[in-house]
């Protein structure tokens, strides 16, 4: 009994990557008691329609995110900057998906 | 080469029982995400007899398939482990559902997958093909099963004073069952002697390994050998069973033949 039982377990999101080659994306959260933990509960809730071939899970509480009210300085500066994407290219077929 | 009938009765009845048995959680998980995790582990069970009451039902013809094996025998017939069919309670407690006990759960799933590990294993080298096949499916789920069951075995075991003290009780309960592992049946020693089954005596010692390790660690007593050794793969049951089926079997036998 090397740690005190808790009485909150503390919630993690979860990332499941899909297929080999693509990226991890983020389908939920779940609360758990350690990272082991919440792995296995991922894997059970998550993964149960074949949706994953691998699993990550970060503590909620590490993420450091963007506040609402800095949504003025933040994102709208970039609604008139259309010169930014990259519309004015043709790209090839044989490219396919971009 | 074909393993005997009884002794793939015997395998998927031990699935489909306990398979009912964890089924009782849906909707009632301690979490959401166990909730999940025991239906889950159901329906790994529930499918493994599929396979092997198909397998059987072709040998045996007259009209048997994997519905009327399971759902149109009685209680003398099954050859399940008298474990797999025990409440998820303590065995004088009353039945209602309130009274279910996660670690007796978590216990008999983690002493049942503990064996199911060794066995699987070495059926895939069974001289039934088909068998090796479900084997080899089999031994992934239940490599999941153990590392779910063992995981939250330690948890408890190591956990507060009060999950402590109800895994013990679970243990206390339910190791005993686990004599009838040993002993062995006429449908064992008929596969045993074909080449289509494996001598479960030689998987003792492999099995006290990995549950004397799991107990190390969940910081629990192992209680001592002896007392009653159950007969459930002879056919010989616990008063449950007849609960178990009663509720599993009401249905179909309602409406015999409906589809949906």
């Amino acid at each position: 009994m090397n740690s005190p039982a808790l009485k909150e377990w503390p919630l993690w999101e979860v990332f499941v990557r899909s297929k080999q080659g693509l990226e991890h994306k983020h389908c939920g959260s779940l609360h758990a008691s350690d990272a082991q933990h919440a792995l296995q509960m991922a894997r059970d809730v998550y993964t149960r329609r074949q949706e994953g071939v691998s699993i990550w899970v970060v503590p909620s509480n590490t993420i450091s995110a963007s506040e609402p009210n800095d949504k003025g300085e933040f994102f709208e500066p970039a609604s008139d900057k259309v010169y930014r994407h990259p519309t004015f290219y043709e790209i090839p077929e044989e490219v396919g998906h971009m | 080469m074909n393993a005997p009938v009884d002794y793939l009765l015997h395998l998927a009845d031990n699935a489909l029982i306990l398979g009912q048995r964890n089924a009782e959680w849906c909707g009632h998980g301690p979490i959401l995400e166990e909730d999940i995790a025991l239906s889950n582990n159901s329906l790994d069970l529930i499918g493994q007899a599929r396979l092997l009451y198909q397998h059987a039902a072709e040998q045996m013809g007259q009209g048997a398939t994997e519905d009327t094996l399971a759902y149109f025998r009685d209680v003398p017939d099954f050859r399940n482990y008298t474990l797999c069919e025990l409440p998820h309670m303590p065995l004088m407690a009353a039945t209602s559902a309130g009274d279910r006990d996660f670690a007796m759960t978590i216990v008999r799933n983690f002493l049942y997958s503990s064996l199911m590990v060794l066995v699987w294993d070495q059926l895939q080298n069974s001289k039934d093909a088909q068998l090796a096949a479900i084997a080899a499916k089999s031994l992934k789920e239940v490599r999941y099963h153990l590392r779910h069951s063992r995981d939250w075995l330690v948890r408890l075991g190591d956990g507060s004073e009060v999950s402590h003290a109800k895994a013990q009780a679970a243990l206390d309960q339910l190791l005993p069952y686990t004599q009838e592992f040993w002993t062995t049946s006429p449908q064992e020693s008929a596969a045993l002697a074909n080449g289509t089954g494996i001598d479960m005596a030689a998987l003792q010692s492999d099995w006290n390994q990995i549950v004397d390790e799991a107990l190390q660690e969940a910081t629990l007593q192992r209680p001592a050998a002896g007392g009653f050794v159950p007969t459930g793969k002879q056919g010989i049951h616990s008063e449950h069973l007849g609960f178990v089926l009663a509720e599993m079997q009401s249905l179909a036998r309602q409406h015999p033949g409906a589809t949906w």
